[in-house]
């Protein structure tokens, strides 16, 4: 197996050594969206990423865990560089991208792929997929049709849609949705980026199609040593695909450790919820409730005080994390937890 | 063998649509059957059909139907020869309800969500419009959605709450069975187990009977008593829940299975190379074949339903 | 192209869609044939008129193959001109100066009913030389089929003259000696005079006044004074019916305007419904991608635009400025654009906008301007094309109305121009009916094979139509 040699590598090398260089810090990044009452006047902030700081390795594959609403897609947005943040740095080997121009934008656009979710709404379903991938070429300046064809050859032979020839001239809802999400892959990686975002990249096909394409996604990633952030509310696909998980809660991370570490000691309540919550397909699920805590996560306006998950949290404790934000422990080598619990 | 009461039993049920592009085999000679209180999860991929056999069950059928046959027997009598208004009075929502597919998106906007559970005890129970809201807050309660949400309306509510309501909309008038056509698929980790929590309790509480359609094998054990595997239209397998999940014996349920990744096993999952058959013409012979590692030359030729015993049936030819 | 063949192909299935298609051929086919056989500038000189254009045509007739409707034959207008050939020439040289040209023109009558006119028109050709050539001569004779024979009159041919038998009062004195006996006329017909148009063609046998059926002859001598002096001539019986589609009040034949009207409403309707449509697109794809102040004001002029009336707005500037129809179009098109096609359009981009593949350009670097054509643009135009052919008549109609309402461009021949001269002759009053009927049809015509064409093409690329 190779994640958990892998696993075993990370836990030997010293805490704060920086594995193969940092390629992308965010820094106390805040996402805040202007809530708007009837086009005039603010009613307030949506807080969709309120202070959150990770690095990301060169050839590191993290997964970013957590259920709607918990800001994921924000944060994803602002890496992709679509959305501006409203506080905090992203510094992408080296340089500080959030204030670029936009002609700098886009060569930081070409050194990142995103993958989306859905296949066929991420096509344009009027181009072929000629078109499709020659579009970024196109964008990015390379004028020669030739090294177009040539790049497209490549790409179409490294997410395994053979023969290329044949599907060249097809349209997406020609296709099937694995091949399309083959196309959105190959897309993304058409640029020779160095990182890849890839948001839910499999929750829309199907079973039996899904652990193909993550497995297409971990050759890539080893092959050329990309660094992925893969987005995922399915805890039970992380195990194949990342070194290390982040768990966001609220606009928040709030915790973050390397796979095995997550599954066999995670230290937060709601990591914990999380894993209750997934089931895998065993008959004697029939017959027992699962432990879930109640309510639901809470409003990004008005955030509760404190920790924002206290007021589900089955281990609260009173005047504590109800009044005050947890700062980072550090209960283990690299795995960090925002709880008063491990105080 | 304890002589178990049955609820339903589905023989050769047939559900072919009429297209510009020709037939859709969408159901194919299905048969199965449900005790009372019992549970049944229906697991295929997208374009099997099982969405389709939920609704043949419950002919709610389009315009566009070709052929509709086979026998749907309920507590003993057959539902098929009943006309279209005396199976909407004796059947629908009396018998059978469903939970359709995104049925939280399916929530009239306009109406406030305690009417609209409220509505079909007023229609097929009779009751008055007092006592069918005392009903509704009932269910309320059942499903675990506070009173006061009751005068809301739909998008004040969040998905999970919205699932919910349709859950109790569907049990508002204490039918025998519940169809669920993918009720979590598009709800979050939590609010999913909170979902199935609330349909255990009602199994405990009320004694209803499920049918669970679901592409997530991940949940699908969740509230399954025993399983079918469709596949191109056809049931393909069908067993206890204890006996199919460790051992599965149909290739295709043993490749399903072998596809989901585990959370708590080491396992590297496994995936099925090409896609399914399209139901516009199904292969001769067996519709898995073309896929299956265990094919050898009788498979061209359709394979009959095998009774393994202790519930099992497997439509393979390697079970001859 | 095979997105153009498969739309075909789905069109086979809605008879009405082929039926509107042919239509459409037909008349695209008339338009060009128009254009090319009467060109541009001929069709503005003919329906100008003016002298000698039309004046060999009747008035107000309607078409001729009404005859198959009616019990009794009327008498469609007869040409013979000399000068193609519809009369014998014979030629007699007398001296080097003189010569005595004889003009036969023979002709059958079997109508019904008397002719409306009868005139020759001489166009006489002297030498350029002669600074005031001496006139020819001429002596006009009739001849009917039973073989009586009348002298028609004498004059002199100055150039361009024309004799209207019906205006020279001697010769209507000189013909009561030629009524046959036995037909019956009132003494106050005897006394103002009955036309020669009747009297030439009397029937000896009947009573009351019938045509005479059978071969006439007219002769013409003419007698020329100078060598090289020449005469060409033209006979115009005038019936009472002409041609395929009837004359007007300036004897104009109404072929013209119904065969030009083609392209013009045509080209005009097509014009105004893409350009307005290809407009409102682009700016609701504009104005829907960047958002904010540049969203704002493109609302606000549709805002205000839309309260401003169209017609009226026409109406001034046709009277107070000008009626060049080209101006028409371009101010049709400009307050169209400006319409409710922006906020439906909007309102679909708006959706757009959120899609996953935008969203991925964006990432991918796309800039605006190629999100706006590369990536909205192109799914809107499946959702265009029925809107544009159902929008082309609306257009048609909108040109015949203003020239219906005296705005049309006055030298141009269109459909709209015949039913405004019709309506404004009476001609409804007047039993004309033929005048204003035939530019309707052809309206209604246009109008429904571009709706049936475009209902169909709506149902093929609006999948959420079909189930009707």
């Amino acid at each position: 197996m190779s994640v958990e040699t892998e696993q075993l590598q990370s836990t030997l090398a010293a805490p704060g050594e920086k594995k193969n260089g940092t390629l992308l810090s965010i820094q106390d990044l805040h996402v805040w969206y202007e809530l708007r009452r009837f086009g005039f006047g603010l009613a307030g902030y949506v807080r969709a990423v309120d202070g959150v700081t990770f690095d990301l390795g060169s050839s590191e594959a993290i997964a970013v865990v957590g259920e709607s609403g918990c800001g994921k897609s924000s944060l994803m947005k602002t890496i992709l560089g679509l959305v501006t943040p409203t506080k905090g740095n992203i510094v992408f080997d080296g340089q500080t991208i959030n204030a670029l121009g936009s002609r700098a934008m886009r060569s930081y656009r070409s050194n990142v792929g995103y993958i989306q979710q859905d296949p066929y709404g991420a096509l344009p379903p009027f181009m072929t997929v000629q078109g499709i991938l020659s579009e970024p070429l196109i964008i990015n300046g390379i004028k020669n049709k030739a090294e177009r064809a040539e790049r497209i050859q490549k790409v179409l032979e490294e997410v395994k849609m053979h023969p290329v020839g044949d599907f060249l001239p097809k349209f997406p809802h020609m296709l099937s949705g694995g091949q399309q999400q083959r196309v959105v892959i190959a897309r993304s990686m058409i640029l020779e980026p160095r990182m890849l975002v890839a948001d839910e990249p499999v929750s829309m096909l199907d079973a039996s199609v899904r652990v193909e394409i993550l497995r297409l996604l971990r050759g890539l990633q080893e092959k050329h040593h990309l660094a992925v952030i893969y987005i995922t509310h399915d805890l039970s696909t992380v195990r194949y695909f990342s070194e290390r998980i982040f768990v966001m809660y609220a606009g928040q991370v709030i915790e973050k450790a390397p796979v095995e570490a997550i599954l066999r000691r995670a230290a937060h309540p709601y990591t914990h919820a999380l894993l209750e919550a997934t089931s895998d397909p065993e008959a004697a699920n029939a017959a027992k409730f699962r432990d879930v805590p109640p309510g639901e996560p809470p409003s990004l306006v008005k955030p509760p005080e404190g920790c924002r998950f206290h007021p589900r949290c089955p281990h609260m404790i009173k005047d504590l994390c109800d009044v005050e934000r947890p700062p980072e422990f550090e209960p283990e080598p690299r795995h960090q937890v925002s709880c008063w619990l491990c105080r | 063998m304890t002589e178990k009461k049955v609820l339903l039993n589905v023989q050769n049920l047939v559900l072919h649509f009429r297209t510009t592009r020709g037939a859709v085999q969408a159901v194919d000679g299905v048969d199965f059957e449900l005790g009372y209180n019992d549970a049944v999860v229906v697991i295929g991929e997208s374009g099997c059909g099982k969405s389709s056999l939920a609704k043949a069950i419950l002919r709610l059928l389009p315009r566009n139907v070709q052929t509709y046959k086979g026998s749907v027997n309920i507590g003993g009598s057959d539902v098929m020869k009943l006309n279209e208004e005396e199976f909407r009075q004796n059947v629908r929502w009396v018998k059978i309800s469903m939970v359709p597919q995104a049925a939280m998106n399916a929530l009239n906007p306009v109406l406030r969500v305690g009417d609209q559970v409220a509505e079909p005890s007023m229609i097929h129970s009779g009751l008055d419009k007092k006592e069918a809201m005392r009903q509704a807050i009932k269910m309320f309660d059942l499903v675990g959605v506070p009173r006061d949400f009751a005068p809301r309306y739909a998008f004040e509510l969040s998905g999970g709450m919205r699932q919910r309501v349709a859950i109790a909309m569907a049990l508002v008038t204490t039918p025998e069975l519940i169809i669920l056509d993918e009720p979590t698929s598009a709800l979050d980790v939590l609010t999913q187990a909170n979902i199935f929590n609330v349909l255990k309790r009602i199994k405990h509480e009320l004694g209803v009977s499920y049918i669970l359609i679901t592409h997530d094998i991940s949940t699908s054990s969740e509230l399954a008593d025993r399983v079918a595997v469709m596949y191109a239209g056809q049931i393909v397998e069908v067993g206890r829940a204890g006996d199919f999940f460790p051992a599965p014996l149909h290739p295709y349920s043993q490749k399903l299975m072998a596809s989901v990744p585990r959370l708590r096993a080491d396992v590297e999952p496994d995936f099925i190379v090409g896609q399914p058959p399209s139901l516009f013409n199904p292969p001769t012979g067996c519709r898995f074949a073309a896929r299956c590692p265990q094919r050898f030359d009788r498979c061209a030729e359709d394979p009959p339903t095998y009774d393994r015993g202790g519930e099992r049936k497997v439509k393979c030819w390697l079970y001859a | 192209m095979k997105g153009l063949l498969n739309t075909f192909r789905e069109l086979r299935r809605y008879p009405s869609a082929l039926l509107g298609l042919l239509v459409i051929l037909v008349l695209v086919g008339i338009a060009i044939f128009t254009v090319i056989t009467i060109p541009y500038s001929e069709a503005i000189r003919l329906w100008q008129g003016g002298a000698g254009v039309w004046e060999e045509y009747p008035r107000l007739a309607p078409p001729a193959w009404f005859n198959l409707f009616y019990s009794k034959k009327v008498p469609e207008t007869l040409f013979l001109r000399s000068a193609e050939g519809e009369a014998t020439r014979e030629v007699e040289v007398r001296s080097p100066e003189t010569s005595i040209i004889t003009l036969t023109y023979s002709f059958n009558y079997h109508y019904d009913e008397f002719p409306q006119e009868l005139i020759v028109f001489f166009k006489p050709r002297y030498p350029t030389t002669t600074a005031n050539p001496s006139l020819s001569f001429a002596a006009i004779n009739w001849r009917t089929p039973d073989g009586r024979e009348v002298s028609l009159g004498t004059l002199n041919l100055s150039p361009e003259v024309a004799v209207r038998f019906a205006q020279d009062a001697t010769l209507v004195r000189k013909l009561k000696k030629f009524i046959p006996e036995g037909v019956v006329f009132t003494d106050k017909e005897l006394q103002v005079g009955v036309a020669p148009e009747k009297v030439l063609f009397l029937d000896p046998n009947q009573a009351t006044p019938t045509p005479l059926k059978g071969d006439y002859t007219l002769t013409i001598k003419v007698t020329t004074f100078e060598p090289g002096a020449d005469v060409e001539a033209n006979f115009v019986s005038y019936g009472k019916l002409y041609g395929l589609a009837g004359t007007d009040h300036y004897r104009r034949d109404l072929t013209l305007p119904l065969l030009w009207g083609t392209p013009v409403a045509l080209s005009f309707g097509l014009l105004a419904a893409f350009g307005t449509t290809v407009a409102t697109m682009v700016l609701a794809a504009i104005s829907t991608w960047y958002g904010g102040v540049v969203d704002q004001i493109i609302q606000r002029v549709t805002q205000v635009n839309m309260v401003l009336p169209l017609l009226p707005i026409l109406i001034m500037v046709g009277t107070f400025y000008s009626r060049s129809i080209w101006l028409m179009l371009g101010l049709v098109i400009l307050l169209s654009i400006f319409g409710s096609g922006i906020m439906n359009f909007r309102a679909i981009f708006m959706q757009v906008k959120e899609s996953a593949y935008i969203e991925a350009a964006r990432s991918y670097g796309a800039s605006n301007m190629r999100v706006v054509f590369r990536y909205l643009v192109p799914r809107i135009i499946p959702m265009l094309i029925p809107g544009l052919v159902t929008g082309i008549p609306a257009y048609v109609f909108l040109e015949a109305g203003l020239a219906f309402l005296g705005l049309g461009d006055p030298s141009l021949p269109t459909w709209g121009k015949v039913i405004n001269d019709a309506q404004q002759m009476g001609a409804l009053y007047n039993g004309q009916y033929y005048w204003v009927l035939e530019p309707a049809i052809l309206l209604m015509i246009t109008g429904l094979g571009f709706a049936m064409l475009g209902f169909a093409l709506d149902r093929i690329f609006n999948p959420r139509l079909r189930g009707m």
